[in-house]
């Protein structure tokens, strides 16, 4: 399965991403690329930097240094919505809905800059702008089939249980269409069967609609079942890189993780499994 | 734990049949499981014998999203607009202007809503717009005076311009308003107006100058100088008829263009930028622009208000567009209910009718006297209690105004007898 999905082209490249706030280094030097299709998961303790990576990604923070290429496109100094504009979309660890709106309205903002019509013609509800808002629509009700939305389709999204409200979000940010999907958590806070479902629209997202993801997250066995290649950062330093077998072997996780390895046990671990490198 | 067992755990439902996903970013790119049922332009046809006998079931996207997307509605709105375009002829003077003033309001009140309730920028401005549209609207529609400007222009074009030129001046403040937000966007805006008071005092080539003012706009539209009688068949329009259904027309023109606005790509991006704006950034919604849109769209409807407004007042001062105006028009909102164009119909009405309604009630309260100077409370008084004590019951117990009330009550007897 792992090689089916890592062979192609890059998609992202993150080179020495370093991001300070003050004296506090959140980012320190950390390197990585995604794949076309392919799903890429970043672990690590709290606080180790997973989303100030995202924040970096999709331009709400700018790091001091490194570079950040989709496609070969730098994205560093872009504005949020430019960066959305070249297909990257994303979900929150706290849930960034618009409560007072329906979930389709939601879905629909989703879709913002692929729907066509002056505001000038939306007020005269003219026929580009009325076309576009039936388009979008169109485009919307496959989403929401697709992620089982269809009962709460018209509700606000306020009221909605926290389960549905983290599959609105994912229907959010794939309305954008994205090339990237940058998964934020996807699953905390949920139980192993709501778990089980996100963990079926992921997979559903990577083989049919072939859209790459970074995906954030604790829940240890779904990164691990479900990752192609995986990154550990701790303390703002990857220390790790590399198929999810093969992380979960590598003493400096097992160290970030559990703490306590000291020099001498990873020797130990290293002389038993020669074949194993940091 | 290995990656094999992934496939058995998760079995991808489609694997038999591999769906061909084409490489271009593109609409098929979002099609999984319901590529069969996606309906293209014109197709998802319903078949007649799924319609009949349901003549309100909805069938496409289009009257789904209609403005008016049931019959009730539908009939209501017709009654209401028929009532409204009959009313004048059977109205006396005095109620007739009132309700002229109240379709002003309730205009600047949209305006507002666009910005305040929609988009989430609170503006203590409003006044100051509503100023430059009057004054606009004298400038090139009023009789030159030994002091003022007048072009004498007909009111058509003076109604356009009143729309412009506050937008422009809209634009131009824009960037400085929205690098701010709540409290200090209020404070800001109150500066604005502050400045505008000033300004209008000193210049008195376009406002007569403080405590003198000037005439307003001359009612000439298309050429007909409508402040004399008009005989149309068997009914008399007179000038304050005319002005009664300028006001109206515009009203619902800009009624309409606001609710359109609000549920078009434009609105929704309002509402994302005043619920979250970090998300809406990231969603795509560019905050400058979105922002910036809201300001100037708010800024046109103030001025369209505010020449109307001048024209039924008759002569305008530039000390009426004070701050107690700006607390009015957050009144017709809060009141009338936050980010609802129907609200701030019902606000405006509210703001503009209940000094007349307590002029009424008066008689009848033993502890209210109808003049000044007499009673416990006089009539003036209680007015302004009552605005003060109403604006803070609406608060707190009903914050989306009398338009949630009255979606309350709606939903209430939807299922009536049932309580669910």
């Amino acid at each position: 399965m792992t090689d089916q999905h890592t062979g192609g082209a890059t998609l992202l490249e993150a080179e020495n991403l370093t991001l300070r706030f003050g004296g506090n280094t959140a980012l320190n030097d950390v390197s990585f690329d995604v794949r076309e299709r392919e799903l890429f998961a970043i672990i690590g303790p709290n606080g180790a930097g997973k989303t100030s990576t995202f924040n970096c990604i999709s331009g709400v923070y700018r790091p001091q240094e490194g570079a950040i290429r989709l496609r070969g496109e730098s994205l560093i100094g872009l504005r949020p919505d430019t960066i959305a504009g070249k297909g990257v979309a994303r979900t929150f660890q706290n849930i960034e809905l618009f409560d007072n709106l329906t979930v389709l309205e939601n879905l629909l903002l989703g879709r913002h800059q692929e729907i066509g019509g002056r505001w000038w013609q939306a007020m005269l509800w003219l026929p580009p702008a009325r076309k576009a808002e039936l388009q979008a629509r169109r485009d919307v009700e496959n989403i929401i089939e697709f992620l089982d939305l269809t009962a709460v389709r018209n509700m606000p999204v306020g009221i909605l249980p926290y389960g549905i409200k983290k599959r609105i979000e994912l229907g959010r940010a794939l309305a954008m269409d994205p090339a990237l999907l940058l998964l934020d958590e996807p699953v905390a806070g949920m139980n192993s069967e709501e778990t089980e479902d996100m963990a079926r629209f992921i997979l559903d997202i990577r083989d049919q609609l072939k859209i790459a993801m970074i995906m954030v997250e604790h829940d240890m066995r779904l990164v691990m079942d479900l990752a192609d290649r995986v990154m550990v950062i701790d303390f703002g330093q990857r220390i790790a890189l590399g198929a999810p077998a093969q992380v979960q072997q590598d003493p400096a996780v097992i160290a970030a993780y559990l703490g306590g390895a000291t020099e001498d046990v990873i020797e130990e671990f290293e002389s038993e499994h020669p074949g194993v490198t940091r | 734990m290995t990656t094999a067992t992934t496939s058995q755990e998760t079995p991808s439902p489609q694997q038999d049949s591999p769906v061909v996903v084409s490489e271009a970013r593109g609409l098929e790119r979002l099609t999984g499981y319901s590529r069969s049922l996606r309906s293209s332009e014109g197709g998802g046809k319903v078949p007649a014998s799924a319609r009949r006998g349901r003549p309100r079931l909805v069938t496409t996207y289009a009257a789904d999203q209609a403005l008016l997307n049931t019959p009730a509605k539908r009939w209501w709105t017709l009654a209401a607009v028929v009532v409204a375009f009959i009313a004048p002829f059977f109205l006396a003077r005095d109620l007739l202007l009132l309700f002229s003033l109240a379709m002003t309001f309730a205009i600047a009140g949209i305006g507002l809503n666009l910005l305040t309730g929609y988009a989430g920028q609170i503006s203590l401005g409003h006044p100051f717009f509503m100023a430059i549209g009057a004054y606009t609207a004298a400038v090139v529609a009023g009789k030159p005076g030994s002091v003022v400007w007048g072009l004498e222009l007909d009111l058509s074009i003076a109604l356009i311009a009143a729309a412009i030129v506050p937008a422009i001046i809209g634009l131009i403040v824009a960037p400085l308003a929205v690098r701010v937000r709540g409290l200090y966007l209020a404070v800001l805006t109150l500066g604005l107006l502050m400045l505008g008071e000033q300004l209008f005092k000193q210049w008195t080539s376009l406002t007569g100058g403080s405590g003198v003012g000037r005439g307003v706009a001359q009612p000439v539209l298309f050429g007909s100088d409508l402040s004399v009688r008009y005989a149309v068949g068997p009914v008399i329009i007179n000038k304050d008829i005319s002005l009664y259904l300028i006001c109206l027309v515009l009203l619902i023109g800009l009624g309409v263009m606001a609710r359109n606005l609000a549920r078009s790509r434009t609105g929704r991006s309002f509402a994302a930028v005043r619920d979250r704006d970090i998300a809406a950034e990231i969603m795509g919604v560019n905050l400058l622009r979105t922002k910036t849109l809201a300001f100037m769209l708010s800024s046109a409807f103030a001025g369209v208000a505010g020449a109307l407004m001048s024209m039924l007042i008759g002569r305008i001062a530039p000390e009426q567009w004070n701050i107690f105006l700006a607390i009015q028009m957050l009144a017709v909102i809060v009141i009338g209910g936050v980010a609802t164009v129907t609200g701030s119909l019902i606000g405006a009405a509210f703001v503009v009718l209940l000094p007349r309604v307590l002029e009424w009630l008066a008689p009848y309260l033993p502890f209210v006297s109808g003049s000044a100077g007499g009673g416990l409370i006089n009539v003036f008084q209680l007015e302004t209690l009552l605005f003060g004590a109403l604006i803070i019951v609406f608060l707190t117990l009903e914050p989306r105004g009398l338009f949630g009330l009255w979606y309350r009550v709606r939903t209430y007897f939807k299922a009536w007898p049932f309580s669910y």
